[in-house]
């Protein structure tokens, strides 16, 4: 017989070397692999990948802002991760938004001056993000609906909304892009701050970061959804509004999500497709999940991911190896330190050293 | 999660095929770009320039590697040995991301792929004036009038022609055997968008094939993207079970080719030959060959002369091809009836869109302006039959044939998913 028991907390040191360890042991299962699979140097293709992230300042930059977008919509699925409410639809989420941005710019592009448009972005997108998320939250709260297939469900209804959007935008007809919007004109664009068109994203994601950290651990907000993940009834027996904390929490997290959606639409792609958010309400998912919902390890947590991406880019292009190589590469990484972390949770003990083990779980 | 990616694509390969070409820069005396101190020097020697390629997807989709084995060919030939491939660039900032990199790495000259790169390309020229960027497929270089931004296309609709000669001559063959009455002679086509690269490509096949049989009628369905196999397969289903007894398609992936192989229909494929999955239903296919526009932007700049603002590859550049016919299939005597048919087309003989050849709305046209200037306000504004053809990819290399003729029933229209 196998037996899986919880572990009492292990020293942070200790737990720190593990992870550490078992990020070299990746590395080195990796090398194998691909020394075995393609017959290159291994060392000299993670030096590729790095290259692909810090190879140049505009490398170093782009790859900030990847990040930056990423934490994003992590941090906005955080507070409803917290209180166990699975929100898959980030992606919907982050298209409304995107979506809001882009009708603005579209529509009101050339009536309103650029601070004005600007303000107007920034409130459609939030209320956009925060209805697509209040929806489920509001059936949740009332009818207790499954929240994962509902949040998943959103997402296609955005994306058709979305889709259908492109076509009336599309320019030229029937191409089925809409293109940058107001290329000449600029209108709606994010500012270019100190001359680096990255780093406005990168310095807002930032502030944003902080301030969840602060909402989830220092207030009263942050508490009450913590007590609602826990114990619904716990919550209610203590005077928690069950029902409001959840559609706040859900509005709360829509809003960022729809925040995301104009930083992406204003501030880099300067248009509406889609497919714009690329997937990053579900790659988000993992970054909460990796960091055990804690923003400041989400900041690690979504650069390894984004690091591995553009790696695997640079290694499609250097040695012409397909991008599924890398995402290979990657997929092992992440086996590896999730697999960890089960292991620094929990530890396996089999039957025949039950006695010895229980004794030693009893000194401990 | 992976699936719902998938869905989310929107894979906008585009809009056929060619890569821009350019005009005129002169970049001889290119070489102060960014910090690569191997730039052209006018003249000097080719292995000297380094050139990037970006494309929306990678060698798995048949579009993108048409242009891959171009580039890579083309560079073999000018004696490129620094070149760059950048592949699953999506038609974002991200394609000015990767423009921006390459032109970082030290390239001269940066290819795109896809129709929705377009805009990103025209960024990245704004900021990079001592570059050269040639994008494929692309609508804007003619009216954007930047010195070192090109666009480049073929005249695919003289290969579709050719492919819809061979697809008549296999009706006939049908007719003259028996196996159907001339009014069942009718073709089926899928097509990815209502767009007009799409338009333009079936009416040139569909007035190939009424060349060989003028009865012949078509329906026409859409899938609503570039390159989605299931409904691509799905469509042709349709088209078969609908009493088409020959499909075409206009989309990249295997799915119409494969249907047509499963109900023993006869397909003219596109992009390239699927006779190894098809044997027993491929008769030919129409593609666009990359190679030779690359080799002339390539050479140009190392020469430092200029490149075209808008290159229209023909078959006499040998940009567009037809791959090998399948004997098995194809209808006797096909082989020779192309070669005079493509003489003819090379010798302004023939008009693929011959005005005297089709009609709309019962009527012939005499007049007609097309949307040759990407602009906001998306009409007709060049005038662009005269001489009793429609001058197709004369005053910009993409297509602007948008005319629904009669003899084309479509059965749908898809203008996006």
């Amino acid at each position: 017989m196998i037996h899986v028991v919880k572990r009492k907390d292990m020293p942070l040191v200790q737990a720190l070397a593990i992870r550490f360890g078992i990020i070299v042991f990746a590395l080195v299962v990796c090398g194998v692999i691909t020394a075995l699979a393609t017959g290159l140097n291994p060392i000299a293709v993670y030096g590729t990948m790095i290259q692909g992230s810090f190879g140049s300042p505009r490398k170093v930059w782009i790859l900030l802002q990847q990040v930056a977008l990423l934490l994003c919509v992590s941090l906005a699925l955080t507070p409803a991760f917290r209180m166990k409410f699975w929100n898959l639809g980030g992606e919907g989420q982050v298209l409304a938004g995107g979506f809001a941005a882009a009708a603005c710019m579209i529509c009101l592009g050339d009536k309103l001056p650029n601070a004005a448009l600007l303000a107007v972005m920034f409130v459609a997108s939030i209320a956009a993000g925060a209805l697509w998320a209040a929806i489920p939250a509001f059936f949740k709260a009332k009818f207790n609906t499954n929240e994962t297939l509902f949040t998943l469900m959103m997402n296609y209804v955005a994306i058709q909304i979305v889709a259908y959007f492109v076509i009336v935008w599309e320019n030229p007809k029937g191409s089925g892009t809409i293109g940058i919007i107001n290329q000449k004109s600029e209108a709606g664009w994010l500012p270019v701050v100190g001359g680096n068109k990255y780093m406005l994203i990168v310095i807002l994601v930032a502030l944003l970061t902080i301030a969840m950290y602060v909402y989830l651990n220092y207030s009263k907000h942050g508490y009450e959804l913590a007590v609602v993940g826990e114990s619904p009834s716990t919550a209610r027996y203590v005077g928690i509004k069950v029902d409001r904390v959840i559609v706040r929490t859900l509005i709360l997290s829509g809003a960022i999500c729809g925040f995301a959606g104009m930083l992406l639409v204003a501030g880099s792609a300067h248009t509406l497709t889609t497919s714009i958010a690329a997937g990053r309400g579900f790659t988000a998912v993992m970054v909460a999940w990796l960091a055990k919902f804690n923003p400041a390890v989400m900041v690690g947590s979504s650069f390894l991911l984004e690091f591995m991406g553009s790696g695997a880019g640079e290694i499609a292009t250097t040695y012409g190896l397909n991008q599924s190589f890398g995402d290979i590469l990657a997929g092992i990484i992440l086996f590896f330190i999730i697999g960890t972390e089960f292991f620094i949770t929990y530890r396996i003990v089999f039957s025949k050293k039950q006695k010895a083990s229980e004794k030693e779980q009893g000194n401990v | 999660m992976k699936k719902l990616n998938k869905l989310m694509m929107n894979r906008r390969q585009a809009l056929g095929a060619a890569f821009g070409s350019a005009a005129a820069l002169s970049l001889a005396a290119c070489g102060g770009g960014s910090g690569s101190s191997s730039a052209a020097n006018g003249g000097g020697e080719s292995g000297a320039i380094k050139v990037g390629l970006i494309c929306l997807h990678d060698e798995n989709s048949t579009y993108d590697n048409n242009f891959i084995k171009g580039f890579k060919e083309a560079c073999e030939k000018q004696g490129i040995t620094d070149s760059l491939v950048k592949t699953n660039i999506p038609e974002s900032n991200a394609c000015y991301d990767a423009a921006a990199e390459l032109v970082d790495a030290g390239c001269k000259l940066i290819f795109a792929d896809s129709f929705g790169h377009e805009d990103y390309m025209i960024q990245a020229a704004k900021e990079f004036p001592q570059v050269q960027f040639c994008h494929a497929t692309g609508t804007k270089a003619h009216t954007e009038k930047l010195a070192n931004y090109h666009n480049a296309f073929a005249s695919i609709y003289e290969g579709r022609f050719l492919a819809g000669v061979a697809a008549g001559l296999k009706l006939k063959e049908m007719i003259d055997e028996g196996k159907i009455t001339t009014d069942k002679a009718k073709m089926g086509y899928v097509g990815a968008y209502t767009y007009a690269e799409v338009i333009s490509g079936y009416t040139s096949f569909y007035l190939g094939a009424k060349s060989i049989v003028p009865e012949v009628t078509m329906d026409v369905t859409f899938t609503g993207s570039w390159y989605d196999q299931a409904l691509e397969q799905e469509g042709a289903k349709k088209l078969i079970d609908g009493g088409c007894v020959l499909v075409s398609q206009h989309a990249d992936s295997m799915g119409a080719p494969q249907q047509c192989e499963n109900s023993k229909v006869p397909n003219v494929s596109y992009n390239g030959s699927t006779v190894d999955s098809c044997p027993n239903t491929f008769i030919v296919s129409s593609r666009i060959d990359w190679a030779p526009y690359y080799v002339d932007a390539i050479g140009a700049v190392v020469a430092g002369k200029e490149i075209d603002t808008d290159y229209t590859g023909t078959l006499t550049t040998g940009s567009v091809a037809l791959t090998e016919l399948n004997d098995k299939v194809a209808a006797k005597g096909t082989a020779e009836k192309i070669e005079q048919v493509r003489a003819d087309l090379e010798a302004g003989k023939v008009h693929v869109f011959d005005t005297s050849t089709f009609t709309v709305g019962g009527k012939k046209v005499d007049t007609y302006k097309a949307d040759v200037d990407s602009d906001e306000k998306m009409e007709g504004d060049t005038e662009v039959i005269k001489d009793g053809y429609f001058h197709e990819s004369e005053f910009r290399s993409a297509p602007y044939f948008d005319l629904q003729i009669d003899g084309i029933n479509l059965l749908d229209t898809n203008f996006g998913s």
